[in-house]
C-alpha cells in the first residue's frame, strides 16, 4: 500500500483506477482518460494533487536564500501574491527540480514535486544553514487543482463571499491566503484554473461540493496529456539532474544578468561559452501512430536524440511529443515507432493553449 | 468487473475468437484487455485477403498507455476488417465483444480453436495474471 491523500476514499467512490505514482496511490483515470482531457479543455474538472510537496520559507533572509537557491530571481516578486516558476539547480547546472514560488505575507510558499521530495528537502535544508530563515514542510495540507474554461466561475460560486471576492481580484499566475485557504490562479493544463491549498478536512468537503456541482474528477493520466499539449515539462521525464534549464526549454525562467549569484550559475555561464549541445523541442506526427518516451530520433542514419515524453493529443487528434535532440540540425527528422521510421515535424511548444492549437508549422 | 462471455474462446495474449454459424471466425480483444490498455487511440488492422498464422502478428492496438501487438488466435485468411475502428477506435473500449471486433478469418484448421481457453479458464488466467 502506498501513501494516500485525504481524497483517497473519494477517488474510489468516484470509480477511480488507482496506480502507484511516486509512492502514492493516485487515480490514473475514472473511466476514460481522453474524456477527462476533453472535459478540462471544454468546461471544468478537478484534480487531486495533494501528493505534491508544500514548503514554507519564513524569516528575515528568505529572499536572499531563495535568490541563491533558485535559477529564477525571486526579487521579481514585488508584492504578496506574485508567483514565479523556477528550476532549482545543482552546482553543475543540472535541474534538481522545478517548482512554483509564491510570495506570501510571512515569506514564500514553494510547491515542489512529490517524487523529488526527499532530495529537495535535503538540498534546501543544506543550503539554508547560512541564512536567517526557516523551512517548514506542510504535509498536512491538501491541494486541489480546478482547471478549465469554466473553472473560475464554478469555484467562485462555491467559495465563501470573501474568498469569491478574493479570487475575482486575482490576476493570472497570482495567489494568496484568504480565510486560511491558499488560492492561486495557477495550473498545469494550459487552461484557466485555480489551485487551492487547504486542510485535509476542507479538501474533502470542497471535493464533495465540486462533484455535487457536476465538476468531473480528473486523473493523473489526463493531467499528463494536458500538460504535454500545453508544452509544460515533466520533471524526471523532460529534464533531470543531467541537463541544464537551457537544454530543457526553460531559458526564460533563468535570470543570468546582474551580480546575483545562484547555485549552478557558473556552470550555466560555461555552457553558454561552449554552446548548447542539446535542446528540448516539440515534435508533431501528422499520421497514425503514437510518439512515446524514449523512442529514438534520426536524421538520416544518425541517431540525434530521443523523445522525453509523448502521447496521442486528444485535442489535436494526432501525436505530439517533447524531445531532446542535438542542436543545429538541418533536415527531416524521423522517429522510430515500432520498427517503422515516421517523419515528424519539429515545432516550438506549446501545442495547445486555451483549447486551441497554437503551434506553428515550420 | 470485466466480462468473459461464454460463447468466445480466448488466447493468453487477450484476443477472443468466436466461431460464426457460417464457420468463419470473428476476432477482437477481451474486455479485460481493453480495460488494462485504457482508452484506445489507434487500431492497425491486417490487410484483407492476408494469410495469418495462429499466434502470429495480425495488427496493433495503441492506447493512451501502450502499444500492443494483436495476434491471430487461429490460422486463416482475413475476409473482413472492421473499418469503423479507423475513425472511432474508442468502440474497442465501449463494446469489445460486439461493435469493437477487429477482423474475421476463414480458418484453415478448425483444430486451432482447441488451443484456446474457454471463458472460465481465461478468467482464471486473467485473475492469476493481475495478482
Amino acid at each position: 500500500m502506498g501513501l494516500r491523500t485525504p481524497i483517497y476514499q473519494q477517488h474510489l467512490n468516484a470509480g477511480a483506477k488507482m496506480v502507484d505514482f511516486g509512492g502514492w496511490d493516485m487515480p490514473i483515470h475514472y473511466g476514460s482518460q481522453i474524456q477527462e482531457h476533453h472535459i478540462v479543455r471544454s468546461s471544468v474538472g478537478v484534480c487531486d494533487v495533494s501528493h505534491m510537496t508544500v514548503v514554507d520559507i519564513t524569516g528575515a533572509a528568505s529572499q536572499r536564500y531563495l535568490s541563491f537557491l533558485l535559477a529564477n530571481d525571486v526579487a521579481k516578486l514585488k508584492q504578496t501574491g506574485a508567483a514565479l516558476y523556477s528550476a532549482m539547480l545543482n552546482e553543475a547546472g543540472g535541474v534538481l527540480d522545478d517548482l512554483i514560488v509564491y510570495k506570501t505575507d510571512s515569506g514564500y510558499r514553494l510547491v515542489v514535486n512529490c517524487a523529488t521530495r526527499e532530495k529537495d528537502l535535503a538540498w534546501m535544508t543544506e543550503q539554508i544553514k547560512n541564512y536567517q530563515c526557516e523551512l517548514s514542510e506542510r504535509p498536512e495540507l491538501a491541494i486541489l487543482a480546478i482547471q478549465g474554461p469554466a473553472a473560475l466561475e464554478t469555484v467562485r460560486a462555491l467559495l465563501s463571499p470573501a474568498q469569491s471576492q478574493f479570487v475575482a481580484g486575482l490576476g493570472p499566475f497570482k495567489g494568496g491566503f484568504c480565510e486560511n485557504w491558499f488560492l492561486a490562479r495557477t495550473g498545469y493544463t494550459g487552461e484557466k484554473g485555480i489551485e487551492i491549498i487547504l486542510s485535509s478536512e476542507a479538501a474533502q468537503r470542497f471535493w464533495q461540493m465540486l462533484l455535487e456541482k457536476g465538476v468531473k474528477p480528473i486523473g493523473l493520466g489526463a493531467r499528463d496529456t494536458l500538460r504535454l499539449e500545453a508544452g509544460m515539462n515533466l520533471y524526471g521525464s523532460d529534464m533531470d539532474e543531467t541537463v541544464t534549464p537551457f537544454a530543457s526549454n526553460m531559458a526564460i525562467t533563468v535570470v543570468m544578468d546582474g551580480e546575483r549569484q545562484f547555485i549552478g550559475k557558473a556552470a550555466l555561464q560555461a555552457e553558454h561559452q561552449t554552446g548548447l549541445k542539446t535542446e528540448l523541442t516539440g515534435l508533431v506526427l501528422r499520421q497514425r501512430g503514437v510518439l512515446r518516451a524514449h523512442y529514438p530520433i534520426y536524421l538520416g542514419a544518425e541517431k540525434v536524440g530521443e523523445i522525453t515524453s509523448g502521447a496521442h493529443s486528444p485535442t489535436l487528434g494526432y501525436s505530439v511529443a517533447l524531445a531532446r535532440i542535438k542542436t543545429g540540425l538541418n533536415g527531416d527528422l524521423e522517429v522510430l515507432v515500432r520498427n517503422k521510421r515516421l517523419p515528424v515535424l519539429k515545432v516550438k511548444p506549446p501545442f495547445v493553449r486555451n483549447g486551441k492549437q497554437v503551434y506553428k508549422l515550420p | 468487473m470485466a466480462e468473459f462471455p461464454g460463447e468466445m474462446r480466448y488466447a493468453e495474449s487477450h484476443e477472443w475468437a468466436r466461431v460464426e454459424d457460417d464457420g468463419t471466425v470473428t476476432v477482437g480483444i477481451s474486455d479485460h484487455a481493453q480495460d488494462a490498455l485504457g482508452d484506445v487511440v489507434y487500431v492497425e488492422l491486417p490487410e484483407l485477403d492476408m494469410d495469418v498464422v495462429a499466434a502470429g502478428e495480425a495488427g496493433v492496438v495503441e492506447s493512451v498507455k501502450a502499444a500492443s501487438d494483436i495476434f491471430a488466435p487461429v490460422s486463416g485468411k482475413v475476409i473482413a476488417i472492421n473499418n469503423a475502428l479507423e475513425e472511432a477506435p474508442e468502440i474497442v473500449n465501449e463494446s469489445p465483444y460486439t461493435k469493437g471486433w477487429f477482423f474475421k478469418l476463414q480458418p484453415t484448421d478448425k483444430n486451432d480453436l482447441d488451443n484456446l481457453l474457454d471463458a472460465d479458464a481465461y478468467q482464471a488466467f486473467c485473475e492469476a495474471e493481475s495478482d
